[in-house]
């Protein structure tokens, strides 16, 4: 069992900023009106987040993952998280054999 | 202890039980990609007990590359769990039974899922830190030991690339993001957020395509919105 220095400094970063989005919501409780543009923003980021995140893998990797991503896009209209996972998973596997 | 703890504890459980079962297999799932790229059982172990956030740590596994990119690991973690502060402030008035130490304590600890059925719990009895605790720890535990497991067994599966699991973490998110869907607005989001996400990849590279990606999204969700609206703001500062 090892623990790499730098790993071990990004880990207690990430710790510290989650812990922090965690309680500062505590500070903002009753105190926030926000506009109802800034609140359509505010609710947009977590997709816009998840999206950015994984455009790389969907949109720049090849037309297999491009593909399986529209089908797993799909899949997500129907189905629950676990078979949203296995469709495009099943899907990336197809594509890249053919 | 008294009977009502025992029986808020027991009733957090038997709420918690279906999300902890089907957070399993995603626990396992990240620890093999987290062990895919180079990352100890050990270290898997201590993110999942310390971080305790499925989206930013599938995220953080998606650009850990070595040298390890600390600073970009920790402004993509903020982004991602900016969602938290929302929810922090919603949960915050229902939180009246909780005394300081159990308030910072199981906020540690606030995720998706306990928050909501914290939520909903809220609605129709007094939120009790018993039935927090009871909710939380098995939840916590589940995805430290499934994640720890993932890494030890993903090691030995080797490429994952073989059996498609580098693409789960993807098909999870348009899962996630599906979940979160609420119609035109989100889909100019996602829009923008793909297209400038993919494009800052391709021309100036990671770690900014989340960062270009996210703040594009906000922009477009801004704008969707305004026209929703009628956009009253603009008309409202106009002199």
């Amino acid at each position: 069992m090892s623990v790499d220095s730098t790993t071990l400094l990004a880990i207690l970063g990430m710790a510290a900023v989650t812990y922090f989005t965690r309680l500062a919501g505590l500070a903002l409780a009753g105190r926030l009106s926000l506009s109802p543009r800034a609140q359509a923003a505010f609710d947009a980021i977590p997709p816009a987040v998840l999206v950015a995140v994984i455009a790389p893998s969907a949109l720049a990797t090849g037309w297999p993952e491009t593909a399986a991503a529209l089908v797993a896009a799909v899949a997500a209209t129907r189905l629950p998280l676990l078979g949203v996972v296995a469709v495009g998973v099943l899907a990336v596997v197809g594509f890249r054999a053919l | 202890m008294p009977n009502a703890v025992l029986d808020d504890i027991r009733l957090g459980l038997k709420d918690i039980w279906p999300a902890a079962l089907a957070a399993a297999p995603i626990g396992l799932l990240f620890g093999a990609l987290a062990a895919g790229k180079g990352l100890q059982p050990a270290e898997v172990f201590l993110m999942s007990l310390l971080v305790f956030a499925g989206g930013a740590q599938f995220a953080a596994i998606e650009i850990w590359t070595m040298p390890v990119p600390v600073f970009a690991l920790v402004f993509s973690t903020l982004l991602i769990n900016s969602r938290h502060i929302l929810m922090g402030a919603s949960i915050a008035p229902k939180l009246t039974g909780f005394s300081r130490v159990q308030t910072a304590l199981g906020l540690y600890y606030m995720a998706d899922e306990n928050w909501a059925l914290a939520e909903a719990r809220a609605r129709t009895r007094t939120l009790t830190p018993a039935y927090w605790l009871g909710m939380t720890v098995p939840f916590v535990c589940n995805w430290m030991l499934t994640s720890t497991l993932g890494s030890l067994v993903g090691a030995a599966f080797g490429d994952p690339r073989r059996i498609g699991a580098d693409f789960a973490f993807t098909a999870l998110f348009i899962a996630l993001v599906a979940s979160l869907w609420r119609g035109r607005v989100t889909f100019w989001t996602v829009a923008a957020a793909g297209g400038a996400s993919a494009l800052t990849y391709r021309f100036i590279g990671p770690p900014w395509h989340v960062a270009a990606g996210a703040m594009c999204g906000l922009a477009a969700a801004w704008l969707a919105a305004g026209r929703d609206l009628g956009a009253p703001s603009l008309a409202e500062t106009r002199p």
